[in-house]
């Protein structure tokens, strides 16, 4: 049966070129679904990019690991889409460098979780879960309201995911840390720019609810408050309208 | 090389190959794994066949069966539709006192609003409903901005100091942080407020003559004169013994010298119209059954 295979080890060209053809198949699997990506990801002319104070709140998420335990991808299964709203689209996390899906629920899936909730809720929650959930088993994060959020390396984050593709432009860049300050504080004069540049569904408030200060509570709540909004893609899907 | 020769143990042929006295056997693969391998090869092959498998250039092979976990989810949420059409259309067809006389369609809608409840509401209110300091019970007691079940429908759907443009919008002002009230008079309304749920309007008039002068001045133009609140502008009624924050003095201190704006999401979108109406019967229901 083997009688080929025998004498193809006995060639070491014949045998390189078949390692080379066997080793390929992998790389084949994983390229050329890539020439179909306008197939996979939907156009969403309306997709904005996040904020500098959401990028940064997205930077803590990952930095404090809650992707360890809450997922962001609703699957197409009927009891998570009646759940948690209707089922992720590709486009949704097309600005998402790393993507965060997570494939692990410890929490719930928090894909669409912005809005769900008030500001004062996620506040609380973070700061001892335990207050608002009480068989919440989530560790608390206390911290993230004293820490003063760090704004001087932003544009470099958004030049970063510039790179990567997202369409930050120069302007968004050069006033990445003022516009972060200005988010979570809508009565300083820095929050001027941030709907020019951002859109006007940009959430302007102080989140933390601490007006005067910005702290990685502001952050971290604004990104929790954007997750599911970046586009309406999936509210002009069809599967919306089976739920209602 | 070595000639290949037959070992007297194994009954085995070996390599061929000597190693200082030592011979390798070369032992076949047993049959079994051809059989496997040959089989997964096979159930590989339909697999491609019947589902979406392979890249082809800027399309794919949509596969025999024609299967589309979008179309799936899809047929799973029409027949889950068709299950609950009766009671959806018991819901929808009639208004909340016949809906509440409708034995059949409650027993579905408890249920279903248990779960909804669950999943939506839960964080802040409890899983039981009974609410949490700065989220309101609303199992019992009186519910700020009304407790029918329109009153509540409306609530659900556009929010309190939400991001819906019809919001229900209320704010308690910061009276000593704004300096809208000097300390003493702050002081003063507080023991005046604290004492109306307990020794009634009358009497803690008498004992607060000041707190008493400093409400009828600031705070009834929302709580009322008689400060039983006003449910079309979600002031709460003060001589009850509900409390959203607290009733004790240091919460009523609190809520009158740094003023409160309590926020509840909208949830038409999220949810739809019908689920909003769902949920409020649900509660309605809730508060019946546990006055």
């Amino acid at each position: 049966m083997f009688k080929l295979h025998y004498r193809l080890e006995r060639r070491a060209i014949g045998m390189t070129l078949g390692i080379i053809a066997a080793a390929s198949i992998g790389g084949f699997v994983e390229i050329a679904p890539l020439f179909t990506i306008h197939q996979t990801v939907e156009a969403a002319p309306d997709m904005r990019v996040y904020t500098p104070l959401e990028l940064a709140g997205r930077n803590i998420y990952i930095r404090e690991g809650c992707y360890a335990c809450h997922s962001q991808m609703i699957r197409t299964l009927r009891d998570e889409v009646e759940r948690y709203g209707h089922y992720s689209l590709a486009v949704e996390s097309k600005y998402d460098h790393p993507m965060l899906w997570g494939s692990k629920r410890t929490g719930p899936d928090i894909a669409r979780l912005g809005g769900k909730y008030s500001d004062e809720w996620h506040v609380r929650h973070l700061l001892n879960p335990r207050d608002v959930v009480p068989v919440s088993i989530m560790p608390a994060y206390g911290w993230l309201m004293e820490n003063d959020l760090r704004t001087d390396d932003l544009s470099d984050q958004l030049t970063a995911q510039r790179v990567v593709g997202v369409p930050y432009t120069p302007d968004m860049i050069r006033n990445a840390a003022d516009d972060a300050y200005g988010q979570a504080n809508p009565d300083s004069s820095r929050a001027k720019g941030v709907k020019t540049r951002y859109g006007e569904e940009t959430n302007i408030r102080s989140f933390a609810g601490a007006p005067g200060r910005l702290t990685e509570m502001d952050a971290l709540v604004a990104y929790l408050q954007i997750l599911g909004h970046l586009t309406d893609a999936a509210s002009r899907d069809t599967v919306a309208k089976d739920l209602e | 090389m070595a000639l290949e020769e037959r070992d007297p143990i194994t009954g085995y042929m070996t390599t061929g190959h000597e190693w200082n006295g030592i011979k390798e056997l070369n032992t076949p693969v047993p049959r079994i794994v051809y059989v496997f391998l040959i089989l997964n090869t096979t159930i590989g092959l339909i697999y491609w066949l019947l589902m979406p498998a392979l890249p082809l250039g800027t399309t794919y092979t949509k596969g025999l069966l024609g299967y589309d976990e979008r179309a799936a989810v899809h047929r799973d949420l029409t027949s889950a539709a068709a299950a609950r059409a009766p009671w959806h259309d018991a819901l929808d067809r009639q208004d909340f006192s016949a809906l509440a006389a409708d034995d059949k369609a409650m027993k579905d809608i408890r249920e279903a609003g248990r779960l909804l409840f669950g999943q939506n509401c839960a964080a802040c209110h409890g899983v039981e409903a009974k609410g949490n300091a700065g989220f309101p019970n609303l199992a019992a007691g009186a519910l700020n901005w009304g407790d029918s079940p329109e009153a509540i429908q409306e609530t659900i759907r556009v929010g309190v100091n939400s991001a819906h443009p019809d919001t229900r919008t209320a704010q308690m002002p910061a009276f000593g942080q704004d300096g809208i009230l000097s300390r003493n008079d702050v002081m003063a309304v507080i023991s005046y407020v604290h004492d109306l749920s307990i020794s009634g309007i009358t009497a803690s008039g008498l004992a607060h003559p000041d707190g008493a002068k400093v409400f009828s001045a600031q705070c009834s133009a929302c709580h009322g004169a008689d400060a039983r609140g006003n449910s079309d502008l979600g002031a709460p009624n003060l001589t009850d013994t509900t409390w959203l924050y607290g009733g004790d003095l240091a919460t009523i201190f609190e809520t009158v010298w740094y003023g409160r704006q309590g926020r509840m999401p909208t949830w038409e979108s999220r949810l739809g119209a019908r689920n909003v109406k769902l949920l409020a019967a649900y509660i309605a229901d809730l508060r019946k059954r546990r006055p």
